[in-house]
Parts: structure tokens; sequence; C-alpha cells
């Protein structure tokens, strides 16, 4: 009686994605529409009910963007997936159902250079607030939790590079303190790391980095789990409590394991309006056919690289955490077996200086603040992504001032390293 | 409890006649959620609840038990709302009351799991779903909750 199981190749493909049922048109079409007509009276009221799913106005919801959603639901391993219009607008959309004004987030120090920003500073005009810790000492996260702690959050594969987070470990924690773990696992993907089954509640994503992976278009998404039981506590009013916007429905009860997914549209793209319009919803869908394809190749051409790179004299060090000599060497064999990603870090000898030759000196990399795309990039997040923070916040997320951070494409990996030999004797005569 | 689509669907398809066992007259309660959308999708809700003696509700007279369902009234499903522990007398009434008249499944709601009631209703013949809702599952296999972006897990190529 066991439901059939698809390989991820396959559902990379057709998950979400039946032909389109009013044309037969065999590409999910675009749903270039505002609005939908309604059958009738009773049929609008049911859809603004939430007695029935279905479509009613694109801010909410257009089968474009549900075909992605549930295309992404489903290689995370979840119920059901938001989209919306960037990573950071799914960080607010994970956050926003958890949290009251003075509750605080539980959050690693490992992150993106705009997520420390915007969990450090932002956030507080929510009347939220984060409290940042190193990840690898799991007590610490437990000691920097309080009764107004609602999530734990991480990223997968940090930004920018060469950490790897242990997601049973956090998970583990976030269980005993009774509040979800959230991981963006955006530099993953759901290829290399599959954080639900780990013990993740929800999964983010930056659509615009490998998911679309060509750099086409910005896009973030929220996957739910299904797994995390919001009417345990007292903790999460806005799924456990009634509603007082549908008549004072209780989102939970309702619903049961489809209630943050139902929130996330009712609520959250409702009254927040960061929807994903349904031409990126169709660049994405588009990148997420080729997949594996494209993270086999980029984990390949990182190892060629960042293994070339350690070995160069001119440079000081490499944080690949897929370098046999990294600390996270024995994380990445059992937590993340098919690859650490495609983004890294390496230190010029010379310093700032030299960093910022050499990122003027490369012809194949771009110098872009962008990761996860087919071309392969290049960038110096002391003087850019990283920027707004202090040295020792810098330093804290891998990226100090003598620090470059690298995202390798899908290109040949020889030309990819001639080019970076031309740079670094640019940088370093 | 992991139930294939196919079993799921053959359910909903086969049961036009539906016993809901403590639904609720009170429109944002789930169980009357799920008792007005089966309805509107053209199901015969039968709502059972001693709560509710003079009420109707989906365009049926509340039953007091099963037992109270009038003789020659086919009953193809009963679906449960109430309390695990409350779930067997429930499943012994439908065998003694509700076999010869078409029964054909015991679904228990989302939340509810009785194994030994389970395996009374195998014994008789039934089919058994517990912890999931008729609703979702209606939404999930014909293609609602495809809208909202929930996973489906159907994938299929045909039209």
């Amino acid at each position: 009686m066991t439901p059939p199981t698809y390989g991820f190749d396959t559902l990379q493909i057709h998950a979400g994605a039946q032909p389109d049922p009013a044309t037969g048109a065999r590409q999910t079409p675009i749903y270039q529409t505002t609005a939908y007509v309604f059958r009738d009276a009773d049929h609008a009221a049911a859809l603004f009910n939430l007695q029935e799913v279905g479509y009613i106005y694109s801010r909410l919801t257009n089968p474009t963007v549900a075909v992605l959603q549930e295309r992404i639901a489903t290689l995370e391993g979840g119920v059901g997936a938001v989209c919306c219009s960037s990573g950071h607008a799914a960080q607010i959309m994970a956050l926003f159902p958890l949290m009251q004004p003075g509750d605080n987030v539980v959050v690693s120090t490992r992150l993106y250079g705009g997520s420390i920003t915007q969990f450090g500073q932002t956030i507080k005009r929510f009347g939220w607030s984060a409290s940042f810790v190193d990840f690898d000492d799991v007590e610490a996260i437990e000691a920097a939790a309080d009764e107004n702690t609602k999530a734990i959050f991480c990223e997968s594969i940090s930004n920018p590079g060469g950490y790897l987070t242990d997601i049973p470990a956090v998970a583990k924690v976030a269980d005993r303190l009774g509040v979800p773990l959230i991981v963006d696992n955006t530099l993953a993907s759901p290829y290399l790391c599959k954080p639900i089954e780990m013990g993740a509640t929800l999964v983010v994503h930056s659509m615009t980095k490998y998911l679309t992976g060509n750099g086409t278009v910005t896009g973030g998404v929220v996957v739910d789990s299904g797994n995390f039981n919001w009417s345990a506590s007292d903790k999460f009013p806005s799924l456990s409590q009634p509603e007082p916007a549908y008549h004072g429905l209780k989102f939970h009860e309702t619903f049961g394991n489809l209630a943050f997914t139902f929130h996330g549209i009712a609520i959250g793209l409702r009254d927040l309006g960061m929807t994903l319009n349904p031409q990126a919803a169709h660049y994405t869908l588009m990148g997420i056919e080729t997949l594996s394809l494209r993270m086999q190749r980029h984990v390949e051409n990182a190892e060629t690289v960042a293994a070339w790179l350690e070995a160069d004299p001119r440079v000081d060090y490499v944080t690949y955490a897929g370098l046999p000599s990294s600390p996270y060497a024995a994380r990445k064999a059992t937590i993340y077996p098919k690859g650490a990603g495609a983004l890294f870090t390496f230190a010029v000898k010379g310093g700032y200086e030299a960093c910022v030759k050499l990122v003027d000196s490369v012809e194949i990399f771009s110098h872009v603040a962008n990761l996860g795309d087919t071309r392969s990039l290049i960038i110096h997040s002391a003087s850019t992504t990283h920027r707004q923070l202090t040295p020792e916040q810098q330093d804290a997320a891998g990226a100090g001032a003598n620090v470059v951070r690298l995202s390798i494409g899908i290109e040949d990996p020889a030309d990819l390293i001639r080019d970076l030999d031309q740079a670094l004797a640019a940088a370093t005569a | 409890m992991s139930y294939s689509h196919i079993f799921l669907r053959e359910i909903l398809t086969e049961s036009q006649s539906i016993a809901a066992v403590g639904v609720s007259t009170n429109s944002i309660r789930p169980s009357h959620f799920v008792g007005r959308y089966l309805s509107q999708r053209g199901y015969r809700i039968i709502p059972v609840n001693p709560m509710y003696p003079d009420a109707d509700l989906f365009g049926e007279p509340v039953r007091a038990s099963l037992a109270d369902i009038p003789a020659g009234e086919t009953v193809d499903m009963v679906d449960i709302f109430r309390r695990s522990d409350q779930v067997l007398p429930v499943v012994e009434e439908a065998i003694d009351t509700l076999l010869s008249r078409g029964l054909k499944t015991i679904w228990m709601q989302i939340g509810v799991i009785n194994p030994e009631a389970e395996a009374l209703a195998e014994k008789a013949g039934l089919k058994v779903v517990m912890n999931r809702c008729p609703k979702i599952e209606h939404q999930r296999l014909f293609g609602e909750l495809r809208k909202g972006g929930f996973n489906t897990g159907i994938i299929s190529s045909k039209l």
C-alpha cells in the first residue's frame, strides 16, 4: 500500500507539472494573469473562506508558480512550499508565522552578510531580535535560547563557503527547545543536502542561485516539512490560536500538517505581498530541470579548482570544505556525501590590495555579487557583500580582508585555472 | 501509516454516502469544514452527533448515532471525528448496523489512531484509513491541492 517513490532526476523534471489541464501543453505555460474568474458567488465565497484551494488573485496563487512550489516541496521532501520574490523575502516569510513582537531567533554566525544585517538590524523594526552563536558549539545554541526563542536558523553550506553545518546535531537542539529549525539550503540545493531528512522543520532558498542556475531572476521559497506540532505549546499562536482575519479559524487544527503553507499563502503573501511573478517562476522551472546535472559539474569543478589553488604558493589558504585538508572533511563525508557545493574563499598573499587587483585581472570569472550561476563568479566580500559588517563579523563569517570568494561555474575547469593563474600573477607581481 | 494513491482514490470514488460521526454544526470547526467540502463535491453526508438532536446539516437531519440512521439507507463509509480512545465503540456499532447496508470503509481523521478498531474493521472485511482527512486526500488526489503548491506525490504525463 506504500506510494511509489521516484528518483531525484525524475522529480526535478516532473514533480508538480502534469500536462496543462486546459490545453494539454506539455511544458508548463506561463499564466500571465492577475485575476481568475469565479464560477459563481458560492465558488468565490468558498475560495475566500479557505474552504476550497484555487486561484483568486496572483498575489496569493498562480498556476505557474504553483508548479514550481510543488516541484521544490517534492525535491526537499516537504508537504508544501510558498514561493516569494527573493531569498530575503523567504526568510521573512519563514519567520512571520512564528514570531510575535518581543520574540527572538538563535542564528548561526556563519551566514551571508546580507542575512546577518537582516537578522541583526532590520528585524528589530518588527520587535524581533536575533542572537548570533557559533553553531559548532551546540551547547551555546541552547544557552542562547530563552522562553521567547521561536526558531533556530542556519545555512546548510554557509556563504561565503568553507563551512558545513552539522544539521542533525542542531536539529536535536531545536527539538529539545521545542522550536523549529530553519535551514537556508541555497548553497547546497536539495541535490546535495536534504535538511528535512536530517530534522529541519523549514527550508528556505534563494532560488536566484542554483535552483534557477542561470542568473536570470530573483526568487525565494519556504518549504514546510509538515513535521512540527504547532499546537504542542502556546509558542505559536498564529498557527494554533483563532485567526481573526478568517472568522476565528485555527490554521493548525483546520489544515493539519499543511497549516504552515496555508498560512504562508493566506496571511503571508496576502498581507506582506512579497509574491513571485509567473515569468520568474518559469525561468526557475527551466533551471530546476537540470539541477542534478549542474550540481555534479559544479562540485567536480570546485574540487579541481580548489585543489589547484591550495597547491599554489601565491595562495595562503583555501577554505573549501570539499578539500581533504578541510576541518569539515569528516562532516562532509557523513552529512554532505555528494559534495560541499561550489562556493569557497581563498586568501591571497598580499592581503586587501592583492585581492582587489586579482578581481580586476580575471577575464572569464565575472566580478558580480551573485553566486550559483552556470558561469564562474568572483568577489572580494570584505569590500562588497560583507562591507556593512565589522572586521570581527567579517572574520567570523569567513569574509576577512585578505579573502576572495569564488562561485565555480560549469565551464571547462582548465580554462578557469588558467584564468586564475594569470590573475594571481598580475595581483602578486 | 502509508496509503497508496490507488487505495485512497478507490475509496473516495466508490463511496457516495458518508456518515460523519462527531461532526460539528459550528462552521469554523474542522469537522464542519470537511463535511461541507465533501457535500459540495457531491457526497451525501449523514451527520451523526448526539449533541444536536434537532439540527440539520448539509441538507440532512443530524442523527444521534449510527444505529439511528433509518433502515434501508446505504452508508458506504464512516468518517470518525472522535478521540482515538473513543473510536472502538463507533466501529463496533458500524459493523453491527451498517455492514449489510453497503459499508466498505472506516476512516479516522488526522490524529485519530486506534489499531484495535483497525484490526476489528479489517477482520470484518472493511478498508481502514487512519490519521488522514478525506477532504485533504480528495483535494490532493483530484488536483485541487496542486493549485496551492502542495506536494501531491502525483507524477504523471497524462492529461
